[in-house]
């Protein structure tokens, strides 16, 4: 199948919704085991077998969304499973098993159209349910994912003590289980350096800062993402108040601030990096993963600070996941080395950039929440000119 | 031999003490200055101790007990070794060694405070005693919980944080409604929905 074709590889990020300058995605993530069964580490082959028994026709007859894909991942290729990590609906654990343990009894359900709902069954816990919304959107995200958790809990007894809340395999999630995460895109607290106060600051809140992929990934691009570490003694309303209206709102207005100084203080020098990026992007034969994602975050800061005209954040959005390797594996339909994948992310990027820019001025992303941008337009000799050999 | 962890931080644990409390032995490892904190000295000075039960100080290494889980027959040093716990139950097996784990994980939390399932709470609202004891525990620790909620709410009023305070205050007011039994869904639903 066409990762390309199908909502575009993660509905969710056609929609950059609330402060898509800064934020590109807003996940909840709820941990849950059913009562009565061993966490999937200890529990054998047929125990983990019994447990997906039980779950597939809870999950898929809870009426969850409109409709759900149940993905078996015995009987997937790691291709395939790459594809599901890409766009962050499984984990890199899930799709990989821990040594020892086999693909054996590991699913996910995908909510669609949208595929912003997706519940793996025996991953660490024998479920983990999670939403993802486009934009900064806890809330929304919360709501979704709650309704999904109450209609399964409605047919299935929870593994839950008045004491420890949900007990969960690793105690790092007992207590709600709910795990709240906030990717950024942090480019001016990079440049600044301000990003190890922000670290730090979260660090003494309770939260972690890390790079986009989640656990021991490093920032590739300047994504970051804020999650909170505290899962018990504080109940997921008191969380998600605190960081949907006190501190991850704080980080972005930061973040702007950082950024309306980096233009008052040398705005050509930073259109000059954004447009160098841009010619790459536009120009270049043979692309690396990391490469494309620095450049498109260059794209993208100069997106949002309306250096660039003629893109949208969406559009960026989209290619930061096209660009990975199974994505890139998948929409060429074939095997390729990773030269002939680096060939093949360059073309796509010239392809799909090019043609952004030959349409012309597409809808400007609408953000209320920004100050008008105070700078007269860029001058004539930063209109871009599309690649001619775009076509090939 | 391997050296221990302190049971309260990452130090070795130089000292050991096996308490028998009614009948059940109750170990505990901890470093020099933790022990010193919970009035153990050097010298192997044992703790005032309830009535029925004795304690012992060991300052060398003892052969560790092997603290099971009686269900699914986990040993506490192979959940140390590798962070999972082995089944639900692993919680009451290990309570008293993985509480201070979890308090030092999570700023200090200890006990659950938010959401419960929904079906149970049902049934416990219902009338049911076991379900009300199943989900919100029994009086002591509802009373507990109480009493944790209240603190934390005149701590973030103390602390002039307004957002927490007010999220607090909804979870006291739905707590109470759910233990006094009169409403299912008497405050804010959960998750911030409208």
């Amino acid at each position: 199948m066409n990762p390309m074709g199908r909502g575009g590889s993660g509905g969710w990020l056609a929609d950059t919704g609330r402060s898509g300058d800064v934020v590109v995605s807003s996940r909840v993530r709820f941990a849950r085991n059913l009562a009565g069964f061993r966490f999937p580490n200890r529990a054998p082959a047929s125990e983990r077998s019994a447990i997906l028994a039980r779950l597939k026709p809870v999950v898929l007859g809870s009426r969850l969304c409109h409709q759900l894909e149940w993905v078996d991942l015995s009987s997937t290729t790691s291709g395939h499973r790459s594809l599901l990590v890409e766009e962050r609906l499984i984990s890199r654990q899930h799709a990989s098993g821990k040594p020892g343990e086999p693909m054996h009894a590991r699913a996910v359900a995908i909510g669609l159209p949208d595929r912003r709902l997706s519940i793996m069954v025996n991953e660490e816990d024998h479920l983990r349910l999670q939403v993802i919304r486009g934009g900064f959107d806890l809330s929304g995200a919360m709501a979704e994912a709650d309704r999904a958790d109450d209609a399964i809990e409605s047919r299935i007894d929870y593994a839950y003590s008045p004491r420890f809340g949900y007990l969960t395999a690793c105690p790092t999630n007992v207590g709600t289980g709910v795990r709240l995460s906030v990717m950024l895109h942090l480019p001016a607290l990079k440049i600044t350096r301000e990003i190890e106060k922000v670290k730090r600051a979260a660090d003494d809140l309770g939260l972690t800062v890390r790079g986009s992929y989640g656990e021991g990934s490093e920032a590739t691009g300047d994504f970051y993402q804020i999650s909170n570490q505290t899962t018990i003694g504080k109940s997921e309303v008191v969380l998600l108040r605190e960081m949907e209206h006190e501190i991850i709102p704080q980080v972005i207005q930061y973040e702007r601030s950082a950024r309306e100084r980096l233009v008052r203080g040398g705005r050509r020098g930073l259109e000059d990096q954004v447009w160098r990026a841009v010619g790459v992007l536009l120009h270049a034969r043979l692309l690396s993963t990391e490469e494309a994602t620095n450049l498109l975050s260059r794209l993208r800061l100069g997106i949002a600070l309306d250096l660039v005209p003629n893109l949208s954040l969406s559009l960026v959005n989209h290619m930061l996941v096209a660009v990975q390797p199974a994505h890139i594996q998948a929409a060429i339909g074939q095997e390729l080395t990773q030269d002939q994948r680096r060939e093949a992310r360059a073309t796509l990027l010239r392809t799909r950039l090019g043609e952004a820019f030959a349409r012309g001025r597409p809808a400007r992303l609408i953000r209320p929440d920004m100050p008008e941008e105070p700078e007269p337009p860029a001058g004539p000799s930063n209109r871009p000119n599309p690649d001619p050999d775009t076509g090939g | 031999m391997p050296s221990v962890k302190c049971d309260l931080c990452d130090a070795e644990a130089t000292v050991h003490e096996t308490q028998v409390v009614h009948g059940q032995v109750v170990v505990r490892r901890l470093c020099e200055r933790h022990a010193a904190e919970v009035g153990i000295t050097a010298h192997g000075v044992t703790l005032p101790h309830p009535p029925g039960s004795a304690s012992v100080v060991l300052m060398a290494r003892p052969a560790t007990p092997t603290l099971k889980c009686d269900t699914c027959g986990l040993s506490f040093a192979a959940f140390r070794q590798h962070g999972l716990l082995g089944c639900p139950s692993c919680y009451e097996s290990f309570e008293d060694k993985l509480t201070p784990l979890i308090e030092r994980a999570h700023q200090g939390g200890t006990h659950h405070i938010g959401k419960s399932p929904k079906r149970l709470l049902a049934e416990a609202q219902g009338g049911d005693p076991r379900a009300l004891e199943r989900v919100l525990g029994d009086a002591r620790e509802r009373a507990e919980r109480l009493a944790l909620l209240r603190k934390q709410l005149e701590e973030s009023l103390a602390l002039e944080q307004y957002e927490r305070a007010a999220a607090l205050r909804d979870e006291l007011r739905r707590f109470e409604a759910q233990t006094s039994g009169q409403s299912d869904e008497p405050g804010e639903p959960q998750g911030g929905r409208a």
